[in-house]
């Protein structure tokens, strides 16, 4: 027996799991720093003159000059960065070039209600998608019903396929506007969130039932599937002990992928029931051209994405201890 | 499925090409006498703010909202996979840099890259196509990146390479042709992808400006007015779903092409050749199967793996079926322990189990009476055990669920049985996953754990053929035991037919899915009558042999398993066949006791002490 | 200058990157195959036969040691290096399900590999793939099928062909015949001696089938944890094993004729050890049935190393404590004695560096 001990033994030896954080933690950092650079960039590239462009093509030149001292544009660009980093240590994320307010209270006031929504969408993808899609593969293997089969991947299909900001334009009308049943618009309360919330996790949850039976289905064709039948467990012992473990941590590894796809979602579906949010405030401030606001927004979205990755990362290596060995 | 696709995609390109000429001289005509109209009979969807027809807006901006889409989506496309090819091209270190700066990309959204770079591109259609097909290119980065790592490990991609051929003829000959289906698919889905987005991007002002316009420009615009009038919001959204649907199902109709799944149904059974009397059932038998036939529905039509069996199985007896890869050995076995999968289809004549007709139980009788009686060991110990499980719970589960034993008991029972196998250490075993284990020691964890109920019978499919010879032993010895100190009946299939003379004492030898030799293990050397079985041992290397002759090559390939022509099954490779072989199919019957061949002409015993047979086959 | 055309390995040492660090996976063996003739490689899955293949290929480039072909080191990862390698050594892998391109048809197979060196035009490149067809015993109907098409043992008959399409002075074989049927083995073994009779390569035959390298070797040598623990003639070898690994090795291959062997016979104690931390010493020696763990005083296996005492001897077992000769393996009961000694590879204690 010296050899399961050694073998029991060796992952512990070896701790693939401060390799395995050490380096999500050094990839989170190099894509925060890309961020932060991005967003510096993008003010500066932007083709013609941003600030003109926010002050109105009729506003004194004396005035655009003072905007541009003020925003720190007319000094060398590795001053600015510098400027720019240390600006962002102590949480100042600058004015806004229309209204002059410190964008870093519009995003305090704003943030919490977009990961509220993004949050809120993913649970409800998790709930519907993750046992729906195990019944699917149960209900449809072995081509037994090939007709509720054919449904499930028409429907699904047509699902995925709808965008987010059209399914809300098509709720608005739908369910606000034709049968008053719930607000048009704005947070008012619970009843406010329905549709945002299902427009958001629509398309994600069909794609997650697909993506959930078609694993379901290669855990139903593995030989240990096959070796628990051979014990004949009761049906439902041998789906929720057996298969459904193995299924979803497979499916999971894809749903923590949807995750910061949603908070990128919020921006169109936010702008259709004007939410309150981050991603309704960078969609007015592209029309408006306040890049000021655009360039926050990109930095806090984006790292609020790779911060919601890295969560992501670490709960599924938890989940299936397995996988870090694999990847380090 | 496939006419839906085609219709909805011919539908598209007939709209994108002849929209902008049909309409779009309405489209563009204002009519300050019917601004913001809702719909009427002349302006079915209405006007918008110059009294524009939207109808003929809708129509018109097909060409519009498409081609940046198309356009956007294979220069994203060209660059992600010239990215992902790169990295099966170059060397170690530069593949892994290419690796991380595609992981770094794949982190960021597409929707947020896209609208990152609309901006710094400038608002218009063409800053948006760039913007878009610079945020779809990771995508198509990592996939083809993963597809080309997935044929760089293939034996024949190592072949290649040892061939000496050059990076650019591996890359074009070997890499590309097979990952281009699987890229095809993907680029299908992400046009349709790219369309949203793109139209998400008109949405936010950041894609095409007007006077242009596209199906995002007019969602946006008529979002303004959804309160009053529903329906200009409405339809740019049905056009935008149409068409993304018609490209997601291009992507499912080439994924379905590729896997091509043909569903045949299965057609009716020929009759049943003479089955033998119904003989009365026996108290000593375990097993008795008469007539056991399998047809399965598969993607190259209607197969009989198993066409007529007929075994028995005594208490404590040890019986190894052996056949060539094809057989139907091991569906006959699976069949017998009504593990099939769910379409195939199982006939016989009888089917007793423990004495106990399976027609004349209920379907829960006859679940418990398997569950209790009969235990499965599997080929492959790697793939056996349920990987997220610890290997007390799978040892134990069975004897909890159906005998009610309460856990510490079972897991007592565990011990002792990890104990009779070799396996002292049982605690800290019991609490490992079955990856911790080597193969050897999982086999023999799946024995105890098949003897933990105590069966009356054990089925084990090729328990040793994943194994090396010294630990094939171990298990053969273990096998053996377990059926000497509880009397289990076994039925070992295997390939190997020294290892089923060497171990068992019965042994049933099959071809072409039906038994067509059934004789006691120790006469199979010398003593087999069916000229299959007789060609099979003389094309058995032996180490304790001559060297010379060389072993025996059995001509010609064995039989086609959607066949179904009558006769014998080995008819047309037997140098001893009748005109009658080709019309009637032998059945097994007895030679001597013990006995039995299927044959319409057995050969004669062989010659005292002569092992083989071979110059009489040749001839 | 010994080989000539032969294939020679001087402490060829190949290490993996394992999940917990690096794992020895072929430790310092040196092996002679001299042209013309076929030396079997045998061990159990893990003893490292199949990476010491790939590393003589140069498809798992080895951290130390010297191939050689006929004389001629072979090394380096540029491509040049490898096409220098791939005219004088072929690989014919275990699976060939896997080992030919699905989407290629024979004949595209086999031209690919003959126009690898040699410029040829069509009708060359026609009468070539013709030419290997024959050889390998396919008929020239063939050669417009892919391989799905084929059966097993004329899909591994078309790999043959590939490989030996070069011209290679080496041909190493690895478990080519353990994906078949038993009833097809025979014939392609056949096939393969017949193969290098006519072209005179030296063949390296890796088979865990012990049955099937005694008809196709001049010479076996045996695999354990990375090193080779014996080398003989084949004969020599499979009727008067010394090491004990290889007397339990083959008392362990079942038979159809020697009869019921007597149930309780010695087996190997415990696992094959975890390649990335082997024992000290003799690697066989905590199962050894011979080794300290059964006999006092023979502590000299956990502390000396006895490849070294081995080398150079025309049956060489690397073990303190060897059988004799004359002592009877379990096995070869009724084979006759036979004269061939001189077939055993030898190992190359001068080779030129």
């Amino acid at each position: 027996m010296t050899t399961v001990s050694a073998r029991l033994g060796a992952p512990v030896r070896h701790r693939p799991w401060v390799v395995f954080c050490c380096r999500r933690a050094a990839r989170l950092v190099v894509a925060l720093f890309v961020v932060v650079t991005a967003s510096f960039a993008m003010i500066r590239l932007i083709p013609g003159d941003p600030v003109r462009a926010a002050l109105g093509v009729d506003a004194p030149p004396d005035l655009v000059a003072a905007k541009r001292r003020e925003l720190g544009l007319d000094r060398g660009l590795p001053e600015q960065y510098w400027q720019h980093l240390r600006r962002l240590a102590r949480g100042d994320l600058g004015v806004s070039l229309v209204t002059g307010e410190p964008v870093a209270d519009l995003v305090r006031a704003r943030l919490p209600a977009t990961l509220l929504l993004a949050v809120l969408a993913f649970a409800c993808v998790l709930v519907v998608a993750l046992p729906g899609g195990l019944l699917a593969a149960v209900w449809t293997r072995g081509r037994r019903r090939p007709r509720a089969e054919l449904a499930f991947t028409a429907t699904t299909s047509v699902l995925a396929g709808v965008p987010d900001f059209v399914l809300a334009a098509g709720l608005t009308a739908g369910l606000a506007v034709a049968l008053p049943v719930l607000p048009v618009a704005g947070d008012l309360g619970p009843r406010s969130y329905v549709l945002p919330v299902l427009a958001l996790a629509l398309a994600p949850t069909a794609v997650l039932l697909r993506i959930v039976r078609v694993e379901t289905l290669k855990v139903l064709a593995a030989d240990y599937v096959r070796a628990a039948r051979a014990k004949r467990l009761p049906a439902l012992r041998l789906h929720l002990r057996h298969v459904a473990p193995n299924a979803l941590t497979a499916s999971l590894t894809f749903a923590g992928n949807l995750l910061p796809a949603l908070i990128a979602g919020t921006v169109l579906v936010e702008k259709v029931f004007a939410w309150p949010g981050i991603g309704s405030a960078m969609a007015q401030s592209v029309a408006a051209q306040d890049y000021a606001v655009v360039e926050a927004s990109v930095l806090v979205l984006g790292s609020s994405v790779l911060v919601v990755n890295f969560l992501v990362d670490l709960a599924l290596a938890l989940l299936d201890p397995r996988s870090v060995i694999r990847k380090t | 499925m496939g006419v839906i696709t085609l219709a909805m995609l011919g539908s598209l390109a007939v709209l994108a090409v002849a929209g902008a000429v049909v309409w779009g001289q309405q489209a563009d005509r204002p009519d300050p006498s019917a601004v913001l109209r809702g719909p009427t009979a002349g302006h079915p969807l209405g006007t918008d703010r110059l009294g524009r027809d939207l109808l003929a807006r809708l129509l018109a901006a097909t060409w519009p909202s498409l081609l940046p889409a198309v356009a956007a989506t294979l220069l994203g496309a060209a660059a992600g996979i010239t990215l992902g090819a790169l990295t099966a091209v170059v060397g170690g270190r530069a593949a892994r840099l290419l690796g991380a700066l595609i992981n770094l990309l794949l982190a960021f959204p597409a929707l947020l890259v896209a609208m990152f770079f609309a901006a710094l591109f400038g608002a218009g259609a063409g800053g948006a196509v760039f913007a878009l097909a610079v945020a779809c290119a990771p995508g198509f980065a990592r996939i083809t990146q993963t597809l080309a790592a997935q044929v760089a490990g293939t034996d024949f991609m190592a072949a290649a390479r040892v061939l000496g051929l050059r990076r650019h003829r591996l890359l074009l000959r070997h890499v590309l042709p097979h990952i281009a289906e699987p890229l095809m698919l993907n680029t299908a889905v992400a046009a349709g992808s790219a369309l949203v987005a793109l139209s998400g991007l008109s949405f936010l002002g950041l894609g095409v400006q007007p006077p242009s316009y596209d199906w995002g420009l007019m969602l946006s615009q008529g979002l303004d007015r959804i309160y009053t009038e529903p329906l200009p919001a409405v339809a740019p959204g049905i056009a935008i779903v149409y068409a993304t649907v018609a490209f997601q199902l291009l992507g499912e109709m080439l994924a379905g092409a590729a896997v091509r799944q043909a569903r045949p149904r299965p057609e009716e059974e020929p009759v049943a050749h003479a089955a033998r009397a119904d003989r009365p059932a026996s108290t000593d038998h375990v097993l008795e199967v008469e007539d056991l036939r399998v047809v399965l529905p598969t993607a190259d039509g209607v197969v009989r793996p198993v066409r007529g069996v007929t075994l028995t199985l005594r208490r404590g007896e040890l019986v190894g079926l052996v056949g060539e890869s094809g057989s139907g050995k091991s569906l006959a076995a699976l069949a017998v322990a009504d593990l099939l999968p769910d379409d195939a289809r199982v006939t016989w004549t009888t089917h007793r189990f423990l004495g106990a007709d399976a027609e004349s139980l209920t379907r829960e009788q006859r679940r418990r009476q398997l569950a209790t009686g009969m235990a499965l060991i599997f080929q492959n110990p790697a793939s056996a055990f349920n990987p997220s499980l610890r290997l007390g719970r799978q040892m134990t589960e069975a004897v909890r669920a159906h005998r009610g034993t309460p856990r510490a008991e079972a897991v007592e029972q565990a011990l002792a049985q990890l104990q009779r196998v070799g396996l002292p250490a049982g605690r800290r075993l019991l609490r490992s996953r079955p990856f911790q284990l080597s193969g050897g020691q999982r086999q023999r964890v799946a024995i105890a754990a098949a003897s933990m109920m105590r069966p009356d019978l054990i089925i084990a499919d090729e328990p040793t053929t994943a194994l090396d010879v010294t630990v094939q032993r171990q298990i053969m010895d273990l096998l053996r035991r377990v059926r000497r100190e509880d009397a289990t009946a076994i039925l070992f299939i295997s390939h190997d037919i020294a290892l089923v003379a060497d171990a068992c004492d019965r042994v049933l030898v099959m071809y072409g899915g039906t038994i067509v030799e059934n004789l006691p293990a120790r006469e199979l050397a010398a003593g087999a009558r069916h000229p299959y079985t007789r060609m099979l041992v003389a094309s058995v290397p032996d180490l304790a042999a001559d060297r010379d002759p060389p072993p025996l090559t059995i001509e010609g390939g064995p039989p086609d398993p959607c066949g179904t022509a009558p006769g014998c099954p080995f008819h047309d490779r037997c140098p001893h066949r009748l005109d009658r072989c080709a019309v009637d199919s032998p059945v097994l019957s007895p030679l001597r006791p013990e006995h039995e061949v299927a044959c319409w002409r057995p050969l004669p015993a062989a010659p005292l002490g002569g092992a083989r047979e071979t110059e009489e086959v040749e001839k | 200058m010994s080989g000539g055309g032969g294939l020679t390995l001087y402490e060829v040492t190949v290490r993996h990157q394992g999940p917990f660090g690096p794992i020895t996976a072929v430790d310092g063996v040196s092996l002679e195959v001299p042209r013309g003739t076929t030396v079997g490689l045998v061990g159990e899955s893990g003893s490292g036969k199949s990476t010491l293949a790939r590393a003589i290929v140069g498809l798992d480039p080895p951290c130390s040691g010297r191939i050689a072909v006929g004389g001629r080191e072979y090394g380096g990862r540029r491509e040049a290096d490898r096409r220098r390698l791939g005219q004088q050594v072929q690989l014919v892998f275990q699976d060939p399900d896997t080992a030919l391109d699905p989407r290629m048809t024979v004949r595209q197979s086999i031209a690919e590999a003959a126009g690898a060196f040699v410029r040829l035009d069509r009708r060359g490149r026609e009468q070539r793939v013709g030419e290997l067809l024959e050889l390998v015993g396919l008929d020239a109907g063939c050669a417009g099928r892919l391989p799905r098409q084929l059966s097993g043992g004329q899909r591994q008959r078309v790999a043959v062909a590939r490989a030996v399409a070069v011209g290679p002075a080496v041909l190493i074989a690895d478990e080519v015949t353990s994906a078949l049927d038993v009833s097809v083995r025979a014939a392609l073994l056949a096939m393969l001696r017949d193969l290098q009779r006519r072209m005179g390569f030296a063949m390296l035959f890796i088979s865990h089938d012990l049955a099937a390298v005694r008809q196709v070797a001049d010479a076996v040598a045996v695999m354990y944890l990375g090193r080779i623990v014996e080398a003989a003639s084949t004969e020599s070898l499979l009727r008067g094993p010394r090491h004990p690994y290889t007397r339990t090795l083959l008392s362990a291959v079942p038979s159809l004729h020697a009869g019921r062997r007597p149930a309780e016979e010695p087996l190997l104690a415990g696992e094959v050890p975890d390649p990335a931390s082997p024992p000290t010493g003799c690697r066989f020696h905590p199962r050894c049935p011979v080794g300290p763990a059964r006999h006092a005083g023979r502590d000299v296996c956990a502390v000396r190393d006895p490849q070294r005492d081995a080398a150079g001897k025309p049956h060489r077992a690397a073990c303190h404590f060897p059988y004799r000769a004359d002592d009877r393996p379990p096995q070869a009961r009724r084979v006759p004695p036979d004269d061939d000694g001189d077939r055993t590879p030898r190992t190359p204690g001068d080779l030129p560096s």
